[in-house]
């Protein structure tokens, strides 16, 4: 970073609409004034300024006017600056190229210093910005960060592991030389140190931060791989999720619809004869906590890389989003070091950033975001969960070649496409394989640039059909060591010039290049002979790539800077050279006595229920998302005139067919708090049946599985975590939905001190999330939420049990219960393929599977959706109102039925068809002996 | 059959350009996608066509102000193409982005005094608004009232002092259900503006994405008896018709 340099000061409007959020957390009669500050070395030529200053709204001033207060928020040197360097781009364009770094002052009046610094954790994070605060304008100074790395000492290192396991530990925890945890564990250490005496040599250190890479938790997801008790000896992975998918496959037969699972960076279906839909549901939770923006949009960069790599390459044409936060208005008076400097992020800042971050990704990305939630339980307070998901388009086949398949032979070129490599993100895989307490690593946080990366997926997709590489994967965790190291278990090994690899800065370690996380890159494997075609097609986009090596089948992964090897590892060791650890567990089900039942202030209740930030309306962030890019949106994620959120979304990615994809998703975290085999149960069953529910048939249906668990080397944990995922076979496989992709996050714990400086542990509740993606024929025949007529017939399918155990309705009433829902398969299968029937034939009006709230909350949506009223009888439901109501019972969907078409319909679902009552002439939802509420008083709770 | 081509153009963050492209298809125009970098590399490519469009997005990621990169490049690369175009008796049009990059090209006709700022609310916004059109543009001609959705965070037209836009589209209420009907703060409920000779169109909203009824919000309530073309499809239509 240094001092000097010239400023280029831009000041925007006295109304400017990007102060408003601001202006929420300042007095009455506070002003902000915003003014853009493009930094250079040198003096600019005048048409700089010109050229960004908008002649309206924006004026370019040579000193900013006066203030109260003023805080200035750039980047710390080598976090990604995109406003630099596009204003660096058009500068260029001008003929006076040079780097531009780009910062923001916020001129603050009427405004006094404590509030000032209170608005500091709205507008910066020390993790990635600089930030400066004064209330005078000589302190207002230009600065350039640039990075300025030393280039000198050795390119890499000999790392001595003959040392003592108390040696061992705290190099796994702190990392050579200090750099950075390993996250080895010391089995782990004693497997390389075994391996480098075979060879006769010490390890560099480039080798020793590849294996804790490709070793990694988060890379190689040890825990769902080790043996586990006597009775899943091939690990939780294969035992019950690989192992669901191949039965139902084998099951199916003719009928099977999977194209590709498990083995690629996404999973996918058949969508029609001519191409598939891939699906992939990520986690950003550890890089969410400390930067919510640059983690959730490098989260959405990074699922969208899986699928421009899955296969030879696809086109995303959806993100999915998923939210586990701490309500919002709680405090967070928490910290990640004794003394209470580093506090946690507030939920509201966190919230903020993560959906803002989903926001600018996806958006600028032109993908749109239909399908998600936002979930809040106080446990997130230290590690928020962050899912990010993204569905991709395929051709079947490329050139007459089965598009999903791909292998780089030896011989093929290593090429690298797109950013840059600087020091971001290195230990990214390792940190967020280890518990989160002090000391994480700055270079663990990134801020992402969706255009660079949009640039690059055009200018792929624009040449997918050439047959240009023969395999395509992306960098995320581990960068190149990791994909360059999977892509070259095919030919057998590989040789990388390290010194080839485009750098951002000079003065990188050959280590650091190797694991670095820096975003947007796509690694491919290309024959020779298209190598030089293929760079200069990137390169008329804008994008940069070059050949840093080729693929071999010598066994060995080989690389080398200027000349010299500093790494020559066996791929087998690589890659198989783990040793197992077998995991025992344990498991005792949770839950409290059932509370006391009520009979009366059902109506109040039910109000109070939809008023919980679990149960609300999800307007102001779906709002936020594009959910219409592309054209594509059939079923959209708010329904009817009065816009309630929906679960189940479904998208027609092509202008010439009538087919559809169907999105929708499952969890219930609190239920894991009495059963963790319920609430898995439960997610599926939901996901399953809310895209049924929209029309999406019940037998072209696929699934990914999230596990987002905590203290997972804890037996206990263990054991809940065993018994999800014998759940999810038994649910899966009677519904005949296969799993195609999944992903785990397994250490969600948070490990600091409260304000008096205790030591305390927070772990996020275990959580699976389901994703379901299905394919519907005909998107005409999608069902939405809403209520079409007065007079139309109002049925539940399915049965209520006395299920309020763990339900949002005993959580208002700050109890947990007992009676957690049982999802009952073999009745839901028949339902489930009953109901599809229906919808094909046209009979189903509208359609909503219950969920949190139960039926209440249920009839509630409808009649908000569509601004009418419902006339309930709660007979047919044989239970007291209160658990008719409120209960969570599984296997359930509201419908309503055309009078013309109740015959059909009551024959077609006689097993299953509960009649309600009907949709009614007034606007009052009236539950006979227990409820009337007019639709106002809901709308006004929901919203 | 009118065949006129059509130009839509791709690259640095524009992302809107299958679906435009394929609205100009639909209406019998022989539409093409063009990357950016190729028209400026053959800026030529641009006297054989009749309709120039500049789709949604987000060039250059609205850094330094939506649509301000991408204008200063085609002003400085593209300027005596694009005006050689406009002299001709040719249609543009700019969508949602492509809007923000026309009104910062003064659309083509050197105004400085219309702008587009962040909306009022300081959030990107998605939803549904219904327009009514006004002036003589060819692109508006029978097109009639319009339910289309908008989807972006700076999309709120801003006027110098004096200005006299020529407005083409305005807010208005109708369906917005409890929502304001203006979505941004726009002065004068402007969605959409031209130029002097209305062959210049210029609107947030988007009307490719409201073409077909399965598009549509209320599309399961208004079930399967309606025409399968919606309103945003008669914009389309009426440009390509204006080369019958």
């Amino acid at each position: 970073m240094s001092a000097g340099g010239h400023r280029t000061l831009i000041l925007g409007p006295e109304t400017d609409g990007r102060a408003g959020p601001l202006l929420r957390h300042l007095p009455p009669g506070a002003a902000v004034r915003i003014v853009d500050v493009y930094t250079t070395k040198d003096k600019p030529p005048e048409a700089f300024a010109r050229a960004l200053a908008c002649p309206v709204t924006q004026e370019a001033v040579p000193e900013p006017p006066t203030f109260a207060w003023a805080v200035e928020v750039g980047f710390l040197p080598g976090v990604a600056d995109n406003v630099g360097a596009t204003a660096a781009g058009m500068l260029e364009a001008l003929g006076a190229a040079q780097d531009v770094y780009f910062s923001r002052l916020y001129l603050l009046s009427e405004v006094g210093e404590a509030v000032a610094r209170s608005l500091l954790p709205f507008l910066a994070n020390p993790l990635i910005h600089r930030v400066t605060i004064f209330n005078n304008i000589n302190s207002f100074s230009a600065f350039l960060p640039v990075v300025d790395l030393d280039c000198t000492g050795d390119a890499s290192a000999c790392v001595n592991l003959e040392v003592s396991d108390e040696e061992l530990s705290l190099l796994s925890s702190k990392g050579i030389e200090n750099r950075g945890p390993l996250g080895l564990p010391l089995p782990y250490l004693h497997t390389i140190r075994d391996y480098f005496r075979a060879e006769g040599r010490k390890p560099r250190d480039i080798e020793v931060e590849m294996l804790a890479q490709s070793w990694s938790e988060h890379c190689k997801h040890n825990i769902f791989a080790s043996p586990l008790d006597d009775d899943v000896p091939d690990g939780l992975y294969k035992h019950y999720i690989k192992r669901a998918t191949q039965d139902i496959r084998a099951a199916k037969g003719e009928r099977d619809f999977c194209i590709s699972v498990f083995t690629d960076n996404a999973g996918g279906i058949a969508f029609d004869e001519r191409w598939m839909v891939c699906d992939k549901v990520e986690t950003h939770n550890t890089p969410c906590s400390l930067e919510p923006f640059g983690g959730a949009v490098t989260g959405i960069g990074g699922v969208n890389r899986d699928i421009m790599g899955f296969g030879l390459g696809a086109k995303p044409i959806a993100n999915r989003y998923g939210f586990c936060f701490a309500p919002l208005e709680a405090p967070a008076d928490y910290y990640r070091d004794l003394e209470g400097k580093i506090p946690v992020l507030s939920p509201e800042i966190v919230a903020e950033g993560v959906i803002h971050g989903v926001e600018h990704g996806g958006n600028c990305a032109g993908i749109p975001t239909p399908q998600g939630f936002a979930y809040y339980d106080a446990r997130c307070v230290g590690k928020p969960l962050v899912f990010v998901g993204t569905v991709g388009l395929a051709p079947r086949t490329i050139r007459g070649k089965p598009a999903h398949i791909k292998a780089a032979r030896p011989g093929d070129f290593i090429v690298t496409a797109g950013g840059r490599v600087g020091l971001d993100g290195i230990h990214g895989a390792t940190f967020s394989s280890v518990a989160l307490d002090e000391g994480a690593p700055a270079t663990a946080v990134q801020i992402g640039d969706p255009i660079t990366q949009k640039k690059l997926s055009d200018a792929l997709l624009e040449v997918r059909g050439r047959a240009w590489w023969t395999s395509i994967t992306d960098n995320g965790a581990g960068g190149l060591s990791s994909s360059v190291g999977e892509m070259g278990r095919d030919p057998g090994g590989f040789v990388v010039e390290m010194d080839k690899v485009p750098l951002k800065y000079p003065g990188l370690k050959p280590w650091q290049i190797w694991i670095s996380e820096s975003q947007e890159r796509m690694t491919l494997s290309v024959p020779p002979e298209h190598a030089d075609a293929l760079i200069a097609h990137l390169a008329s986009r804008g994008v940069e790539a070059a050949v840093i090596g080729r693929f071999t089948d010598s066994g060995r992964a080989v690389a080398t800077w200027e000349g010299e090897e500093v790494l020559n590892l066996s791929m087998d060791f690589i890659h198989d050279g783990t040793p197992t650890t077998p995991l025992t567990t344990t498991f005792t089900p949770g839950g409290d006595v059932e509370p006391k039942a009520r009979t009366t202030n059902m109506g109040d209740a039910l109000l109070d229920l939809l008023a919980r930030p679990n149960m609300r309306s999800r307007e102001a962030i779906t709002t936020r998302f594009d959910h219409g890019v592309q054209g594509g949106a059939a079923l959209g994620p708010l329904q009817g005139p009065g816009r309630v959120s929906a679960d189940a979304t479904v998208i027609r990615p092509l202008f010439d067919s009538t087919t559809g994809v169907v999105l929708a998703h499952g969890l219930f975290p609190r239920y894991g708090d009495i059963d963790t085999g319920a609430m898995a149960a439960a997610s599926l069953d939901y996901a399953v049946r809310a895209a049924v529910a929209a029309g999406c048939p019940f037998d072209h249906l696929a699934l990914l599985d999230n596990f987002c668990w905590c203290s997972s080397t804890d037996p206990a944990r263990l054991g809940q975590l065993k018994r999800a995922c014998a759940a999810l076979y038994e649910a899966a496989v009677a519904y005949g939905t296969p799993f195609i992709s999944g992903k785990d996050s397994m250490f969600n714990d948070f490990k600091g001190y409260d304000a008096s400086g205790h030591p305390v542990t927070i772990s996020a509740p275990p959580t699976t999330l389901i994703s379901a993606l299905g394919v519907m024929p005909d998107t005409a025949k999608a069902v939405s939420l809403t209520p079409k007529a007065a007079g139309d017939r109002l049925y539940l399918l399915g049965a209520t049990h006395d299920e309020c155990g763990g339900s949002e309705y005993y959580a208002m009433r700050g109890a947990l219960g007992r009676n957690v829902p049982q999802t009952r398969l073999a009745a839901n299968r028949a339902l489930y393929a009953d109901y599809s029937r229906a919808v094909a034939r046209g009979l189903i009006a509208s359609a909503l599977p219950l969920g949190l709230g139960g039926l209440a909350a249920a009839l509630a949506k409808k009649a908000i959706a569509s601004g009418m009223g419902l006339e309930v009888d709660l007979s047919a439901v044989d239970l007291s109102p209160e658990k008719a109501l409120f209960s969570e019972s599984t296997g359930r969907i509201l419908v309503t039925v055309v009078p013309a078409h109740d015959a059909a319909f009551q024959k077609g679902l006689a097993n299953f068809a509960r009649p309600l009552g009907h949709v009614s002439f007034n606007t009052d939802l009236h539950v006979a002996e227990c409820l009337t509420l007019p639709v106002e008083s809901l709308a006004a709770a929901y919203r | 059959m009118p065949h006129p081509r059509a130009i839509v153009l791709a690259g640095y963050g524009l992302n809107c350009e299958v679906e435009t492209a394929h609205a100009f298809a639909a209406c019998g125009a022989a539409a093409e996608v063009v990357h950016i970098a190729d028209l400026l590399a053959a800026p030529e490519n641009l006297a054989g066509a009749q309709i120039l469009a500049v789709p949604g997005g987000f060039s250059f990621g609205d850094d330094t102000g939506s649509g301000n990169a991408l204008a200063q490049l085609l002003r400085l690369r593209l300027g005596d193409a694009l005006a050689a175009f406009h002299a001709r008796d040719t249609l543009t049009i700019g969508i949602c982005n492509g809007c923000q990059v026309l009104v910062r090209l003064g659309l083509l006709e050197g105004r400085t005094d219309i702008a587009l700022t962040h909306n009022a609310g300081g959030r990107y916004v998605c939803r549904w608004v219904d327009l009514a059109p006004e002036g003589a543009s060819p692109w508006l001609a029978g097109v009639g009232r319009m339910h289309i959705p908008v989807a972006h965070g700076e999309g709120r037209f801003v006027l110098a002092e004096g200005a006299r836009p020529h407005v083409a589209l305005r807010y208005v209420p109708g369906q917005s259900g409890g929502l304001p009907h203006n979505p941004n703060g726009s002065t004068d409920d402007i969605a959409g503006v031209t130029d002097a000779s209305g062959r210049v169109l210029a609107l947030m909203p988007h009307p490719e994405r409201g073409m077909y009824a399965w598009q549509r919000d209320d599309a399961p309530e208004r079930g399967p008896n309606v025409p399968e073309e919606a309103d945003g499809m008669r914009l389309f239509r009426a440009g390509v018709a204006y080369f019958a």
